[in-house]
Parts: structure tokens; sequence; C-alpha cells
């Protein structure tokens, strides 16, 4: 009984591809009309969210670290986020801080982020326990060389 | 001696204009894909991307031409003009527009109205096949051979059928002359319905349509250069100016072919209520330009718009369609058509 149903023999148009000719024409067609996907990227960036919520929206790009008002590095070098990196791409040099430093005992002599091993995950950022690394919004790095694609503390400062 | 200038003018004017097409097809191609798509498509290069088909052009004839080691040098080089030049030529009989009356002569808008007619056109489009057949021998690969040999089978299978649907209309109409068919199908049927063989010969067209998309290689027949299994088909090897030339003969003929087809079956240039065929004013000359040109773009068109909706055919099911389906088809409208032709005798 089950297998009548595969011996159904179809209309000649069916068989002849003649309506899968037509459905197709009318389908490009359609598509033709049809508001375009493409989004003109250096212009525009892509937005998955809705516009009302846009803002919301932050793609993971470079890292920056930030600073408190005095303009100091805000990263106490507790290594958290070294260790929570799955890459394995953060280098801290943690140090004594300097003597005006009243608040913390360590701070980064030198902070050194790998971009090319870097996956964007943002682990870093929700390891840290005082908001000092965050991943901004900024496309990948583009460089002519593996070193360039080091990124040291001042650099990420100013990112 | 001013008519022969007069018909160097014509005859260079034709070809200047013709020789611009192909640049603009493959804007539009890559823009119709686009949008097909649901992309955009080159938009950076002019306004809306107009002038990328002179990026492109820059690009081909500053590439390097390769000429791989172990090819037949001769025949790799004019393997591209055998597909690029019998495309050109055969624009030659297609009657562009209607007779114009300048400075005492009355100038023909058409390069070549010779004896043969549609037969001219038939035998040189089919030389086109050399090209390929040439440049896949000779480029010494065997992918580039295999579209070589689909190209030569798939050419002569649908040559067949094009011929006789071209007999069927040689039939009603009674003339090879491509310049008295256009007059013949100036006039109307019940004062609105244009006299065009499309209405004749119905089948015919349809026939003749698919040939026309095998004969110039364009998808869903583009066996030849199949680029999902022979890498890049008949010339998977060429690179620089001899790859643009196959590319500029692809093109070449799918205007001569869109032209013949507006020539044969819609009428070509006329249009009842806008172009008067006996006319022989700059102005309805114009105009019956115009109207040429508009009918053989919309086919251009189409054929763009059917080679980014349809998938490639099977190697058998283009032989299948070529051999058992439109052969048949096409004999049998033959017959009927003869037929029809005689009946005052037979009846
Ligand atoms: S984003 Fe992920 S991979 Fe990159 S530095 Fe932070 S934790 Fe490591
Ligand atoms: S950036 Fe944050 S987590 Fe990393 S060492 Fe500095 S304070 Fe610790």
């Amino acid at each position: 009984m089950s297998n009548q149903k595969l011996n159904v023999r179809e209309p000649w148009y069916i068989r002849w591809g003649i309506l899968g000719l037509l459905k197709g024409i009318a389908l490009t067609i359609k598509h033709f009309f049809r508001p375009k996907f493409t989004v003109q990227y250096p212009e525009v960036t892509h937005t998955p969210l809705p516009k009302e919520e846009a803002h919301q929206w932050k793609p993971r790009g470079q890292h920056r670290l930030n600073v408190d008002e005095q303009g100091r590095v805000k990263c106490v070098a507790c290594l958290l986020c070294q260790t929570a990196c799955p890459s394995h791409c953060i280098e801290i040099t943690p140090g004594p801080a300097p003597e005006g430093y009243g608040d913390r005992d360590k701070y980064p002599i030198e902070f050194k982020i790998d971009m090319l091993r870097c996956i964007y995950c943002g682990m870093c950022e929700e390891a840290c326990p005082c908001d000092a690394i965050v991943l901004t919004d900024k496309p990948y790095p583009v460089t002519y060389s593996r070193e360039g694609m080091i990124f040291n503390k001042e650099k990420l400062m100013q990112n | 001696m001013s008519s022969m200038v007069l018909d160097a003018g014509k005859i260079l004017l034709i070809f200047a204009v013709f020789m611009q097409i192909p640049p603009l097809l493959i804007y539009l191609e890559r823009k119709i894909c686009a949008f097909i798509q649901d992309r955009i498509g080159p938009n950076r290069v002019g306004p809306f991307g107009i002038l990328q088909p002179l990026a492109d052009a820059i690009k081909l004839i500053t590439k390097e031409s390769i000429t791989p080691k172990n090819v037949d040098v001769f025949l790799y080089t004019v393997a591209p003009l055998f597909v690029m030049v019998p495309a050109a030529i055969s624009f030659a009989v297609v009657p562009v527009g209607a007779d114009v009356k300048l400075w005492g002569h009355t100038l023909q808008l058409q390069i070549a109205d010779f004896h043969v007619g549609i037969l001219f056109f038939l035998a040189i489009t089919s030389l086109s096949v050399y090209g390929l057949t040439f440049g896949a021998w000779a480029s010494n690969n065997k992918y580039s051979l295999y579209g070589g040999i689909r190209s030569t089978a798939q050419m002569i299978s649908y040559e067949v059928a094009m011929g006789l649907a071209v007999i069927c209309v040689l039939m009603s109409s009674g003339t090879v002359y491509l310049r008295e068919m256009v007059f013949a199908q100036s006039h109307t049927y019940f004062g609105f319905l244009p006299a065009w063989n499309v209405f004749h010969q119905p089948l015919a067209f349809v026939i003749f349509l698919i040939a026309a998309f095998a004969e110039t290689n364009r998808l869903p027949f583009d066996l030849p250069e199949a680029e999902s299994e022979l890498v890049g088909g008949y010339h998977t090897e060429y690179s620089g100016m001899k790859f643009a030339m196959f590319f500029m003969g692809e093109y070449m003929a799918m205007i001569s072919m869109s032209a013949i087809m507006v020539t044969l079956f819609f009428g070509g240039w006329t249009l009842p209520g806008v172009v008067d065929a006996h006319s022989t004013t700059v102005w309805n000359a114009l105009l019956s330009v115009v109207v040429f040109g508009i009918k053989t773009g919309a086919f251009l068109i189409f054929f763009i718009w059917i080679r980014w909706t349809l998938p490639r055919l099977r190697y058998d099911q283009l032989m299948k369609l070529g051999w058992k389906v439109l052969i048949p088809l096409a004999l049998m409208n033959l017959f009927f058509t003869a037929i029809w032709g005689l009946r005052d005798q037979i009846f």
C-alpha cells in the first residue's frame, strides 16, 4: 500500500521540468526586486539587532586597558585575566606599584596581548575584578608583521 | 563613390556599436546576478559601478598572458580568435534598422544582405566550435580536452535542432533574406497583433531558443566550461587577453543570437504603430534602431536571467534533450508546416 504512492506518475509538465522552470523563473525575478542584504562594510557596520536596540549590540574587537580619573592604568596585576584566557595570549609583567599609587601594591609594568592568538572570547573582560580590561568594538587589527600584532600596554591604553 | 563612403561609415558604425555592447553586458550580468542573489553587485568604480567593465578590461590587459610549456603554441594562440571572430561576423547579416535616405542614397541598415541570409548566420556561428575545440586540444590539459569534446558534441547536436527550427520559419515565410523576412513581419493581424513569426511558429521559436542557449554555451548548457567539474573547461589554461577574447566571444555570440532571434521571430526592427517599414526618413530609421535595440536587449536580459535561475544539465540529460526531444519535435513541426504549406495541393 505504502509504496503505491511512489508509483504515481506525475503529470507531464512536472516530469519535463516545465513547472519547475516557470517556478524558478518566478523565484529569481522575485528576488531581483527584493531589498538587498549586503552591508556596505567600511561605511556601515553590521548590527544584527533591530535599530531600536542597536545600542545594546557590541561586537568584540580590540582590547582596551581602562584608566582611572588620574590617568593611571586601572589594572592591579592580579593575573586573573591571564589565567582565564583560553588561548594564553596575555602576558603580564607585574611589579610593585610606584610611590604615588596609594590604593594598591602591584601594577603591570608591561601588559602584552598577542592579537594573533586572541580569539576575542571576552573571558579576560569577565575575569577582571576591577574593570581594567574591556573589549572595544574596534575591528580586528591589521599590521604588516607578527611582532606588530603583539600589543603592549601603551597601545592597549590608547584603544 | 559617395555611396561607398556611406556604406563604409555604416559598417564602421555598426561594428563600433556592436563592440561596445559586450562590456556593458558583463556589467549587466554581474549586476543582475547580484540582484537575483540579494546582493548589490559592483558599485565602487564610478556611479553604480558603471565603470567596472573598464576596470576589468584594464586588469585583463595588464595581466600576464601565460602560455604553458606543453601547449601547441599556434593553435593555442589562434583559438580565441576562432571564438570571437565568427561571433562578430555573424552579426553582419542582421538588419538593424529601416532603410534611410541620406544625400540621395538609400542606405540599408544591414552590413550585408547575402543571398544565403540566415544560412550564412548558421554556417558562421557553427565555426566557433572550432575555437573551443582548438583551444581545448592545444592546451594539453585533460580538463580542457573534456570541455572541448563536450562542446563539440553539444554544438553538433543542437545545431541540428536549430537548423530544423529555422527551416520551419523559412517555409512559412518563403524567403532566406533576413531583410525580406523583416518586411514580411511588419503588418498586423486584426489591427493589433503584430504579424511576427513567433505567432506562426511558436514551437520553432521554443526549439530555436533552447538551441540558442546551447550554441552560445550559456547556462543551463555550459557544459564545456562547467566550473564545478572541469575547473574552467576549454579555457582552463588561458589567462590575460586570450581569456578575455574567449569571454568577449561568448557575449558577442549571445548578442548575435539575440539579434537573429528578434529578426526571425519578433519582427526585427519593425513595430506596428511606431516604425513605418516603408518610410526612409532619418527619424524613422533611428526609431527602428531603438526598437531593435530594445527587443535584442530584452533577449539578452532573458539570457542572463535564465543563467542565474537554472542549474546545469547533466551530460546525458543534455544529449537526451537534444536528440530525443528537440529533434523529433522539430521534425514534427517541419512536417506539419509542410502539410500546411501544401494544403491547397493536397486537399
Ligand atoms: S578575549 Fe579571550 S582570548 Fe583574547 S585575550 Fe581575552 S581571554 Fe584571551
Ligand atoms: S586586567 Fe584585570 S584581570 Fe587582568 S591583571 Fe589587570 S586587574 Fe587583573
